[in-house]
């Protein structure tokens, strides 16, 4: 069975490798400042007791106030889970920082989340929209989109 | 003297016989070798996670049965589980065994056909398939007897599924279950030693182990490059810890490790759905499941093993009666970032074959 890690648990080891990068954090998620997404998500990949290699799932929602991305991370070795997100905010131009260079698996998803939601990542090598056409006006998926 | 030669990009797609789907590749060429390949996707996309997020959570059900509408039971199976993870629902055994008898049996039709497919794009044109299809086809007939359909079943509900199986499934189940060892055995005789097959797949665009756990490639081709990772095993889901069964590995990781992987796995099935005929007990089909569900404020992130990987829903609620978000996690569209990695140096055919070894469909990666 995967071990969801506890969000406190994982935050208080964040803490104390990277201060101030955890924003919150409860049983379920840990949430993390968007500067320091790069750097959180280097430490849970390199890390040997967290080993977090496998990046299942990426997502966003839109909360209207600010946007939420979910990054679903697995460890293969340990089989265990975590939920990390981070927040940005604006809708002009709201921006976090791209994680491909740690886990590949994020290329496609967070072009697809560009897309549909309209979140930069920042260093992405191949920004573009990828279900909808060059061209195509707004982002379908956020909530005022009718 | 050297001849001079120079890149040239040519379109494959969007309809293609090998595209399995309106699919396009963006394909570099230098002479017949493959210098770089884009996918380009999107030519089927509906809006379902938008079309979600206007639906109550029963409503939902039928989109499901679009995504891998070669194993739309499956789909099913993934969001209601994410569902009822979200509101906590508890269902009656008998609806467990039910969906488990569905799952697997999905899963050897679909496996079937993924191998009819890459024997196809191999050049054995139409009788792989043909042979694939006579098992399949049997199936089509299990599934119109269960809920009247053929292709988008729209069986399970939240807390259960739509209704008992009927009177004459069971022995016709029991008869295709007690069949399908030998017919796995004629593929096995057909294909595995075929002298083309191994010339065309033994070695032939290898996804290294690394590189698919970095690309969070699921399902037949992370296993195929050698991952002992099934989420049957490592995270069990619904009943499968009551199940003996191994998970099929490779060992390098070539084209042909993932035609082997499925056939394998399609016979592991076999012994899955052996196990659940003699537990199935009898009881409830559903559990008591208001129409119209209101989960309680939260989020939660369901998968499963589906064929072709692993397929996750991620649903948030906001306690009205849709989703407030409602995001899907499409297997194979994240199994195709390794396509460049895999078929980079290789030639034109190769590449057809490589595409038909991940086993895409579209309906999931467009969504």
């Amino acid at each position: 069975m995967t071990t969801a890690l506890k969000g406190e648990q994982v935050a208080r080891t964040i803490t104390k490798a990277l201060p101030d990068s955890v924003a919150a954090a409860d049983s379920m998620s840990v949430v993390v400042a968007s500067q320091s997404l790069y750097q959180v998500a280097e430490f849970l990949k390199n890390t040997p007791e967290l080993d977090f290699d496998y990046l299942a799932n990426l997502t966003a929602v839109d909360y209207m106030g600010y946007f939420e991305v979910v990054y679903h991370l697995v460890s293969l070795e340990h089989n265990h889970s975590l939920v990390l997100k981070t927040r940005c905010h604006g809708r002009d131009k709201p921006t976090v920082p791209s994680l491909v260079k740690i886990w590949r698996s994020a290329d496609l998803q967070e072009r697809e989340v560009y897309d549909l939601m309209g979140i930069v990542f920042d260093g992405h090598p191949n920004l573009k929209r990828l279900l909808l056409w060059e061209g195509f006006v707004g982002h379908p998926l956020r909530r005022d989109y009718l | 003297m050297a001849i001079r030669t120079e890149p040239f990009v040519l379109n494959m797609g969007p309809q293609h016989p090998s595209t399995h789907g309106v699919f396009r590749m963006r394909v570099t060429l230098d002479g017949e070798v493959v210098v770089d390949v884009e996918p380009v996707v999107g030519y089927l996309h509906r809006g379902i996670e938008k079309l979600g997020e206007t639906r109550t959570y029963t409503q939902i059900i039928p989109l499901t049965d679009r995504l891998d509408y070669v194993a739309s039971m499956t789909n099913n199976f993934a969001y209601v589980l994410a569902v009822e993870k979200l509101a906590g629902i508890e269902i009656p055994e008998r609806a467990e065994y039910i969906r488990i008898i569905m799952a697997e049996t999905m899963r050897i039709s679909s496996h079937l056909m993924a191998i009819g497919f890459f024997l196809n794009d191999l050049g054995a044109m139409m009788t792989p398939v043909l042979y694939m299809w006579r098992e399949r086809e049997k199936l089509l007939d299990l599934y119109e007897m269960v809920c009247g359909q053929r292709l988008t079943y729209n069986y399970m509900r939240i807390g259960g599924v739509s209704q008992d199986v009927p009177e004459e499934f069971m022995p016709a189940l029991k008869k295709w279950v007690a069949e399908m060892p030998r017919f796995i055995d004629e593929y096995d005789q057909l294909l595995s030693q075929n002298e083309v097959l191994l010339a065309r797949t033994k070695g032939v665009c290898i996804l290294p182990r690394d590189t698919a756990i970095n690309i969070a490639a699921s399902g037949p081709v992370l296993r195929a490059s050698g991952v002992k990772w099934d989420l049957r095993k490592a995270d069990p889901y619904s009943i499968y810890d009551r199940f003996d069964f191994d998970i099929p590995v490779g060992t390098v990781g070539d084209n042909y490790d993932r035609y082997w992987v499925r056939m394998q796995e399609a016979r592991q099935s076999v012994r899955i759905l052996e196990q659940a005929i003699a537990q199935l007990p009898e009881g409830e089909v559903r559990a008591n499941v208001p129409h119209l569900l209101r989960p309680p404020v939260g989020e939660a992130y369901g998968h499963i093993e589906a064929p072709k990987g692993e397929l996750g829903f991620y649903l948030v609620s906001d306690r009205s009666i849709a989703p407030y978000r409602f995001h899907i996690r499409p297997p194979t569209l994240i199994n195709l970032t390794a396509l460049k990695d895999m078929v980079v140096g290789w030639k034109v055919a190769d590449l057809i074959i490589t595409f038909g070894s991940i086993d895409v469909c579209l309906g999931e990666i467009d969504r």
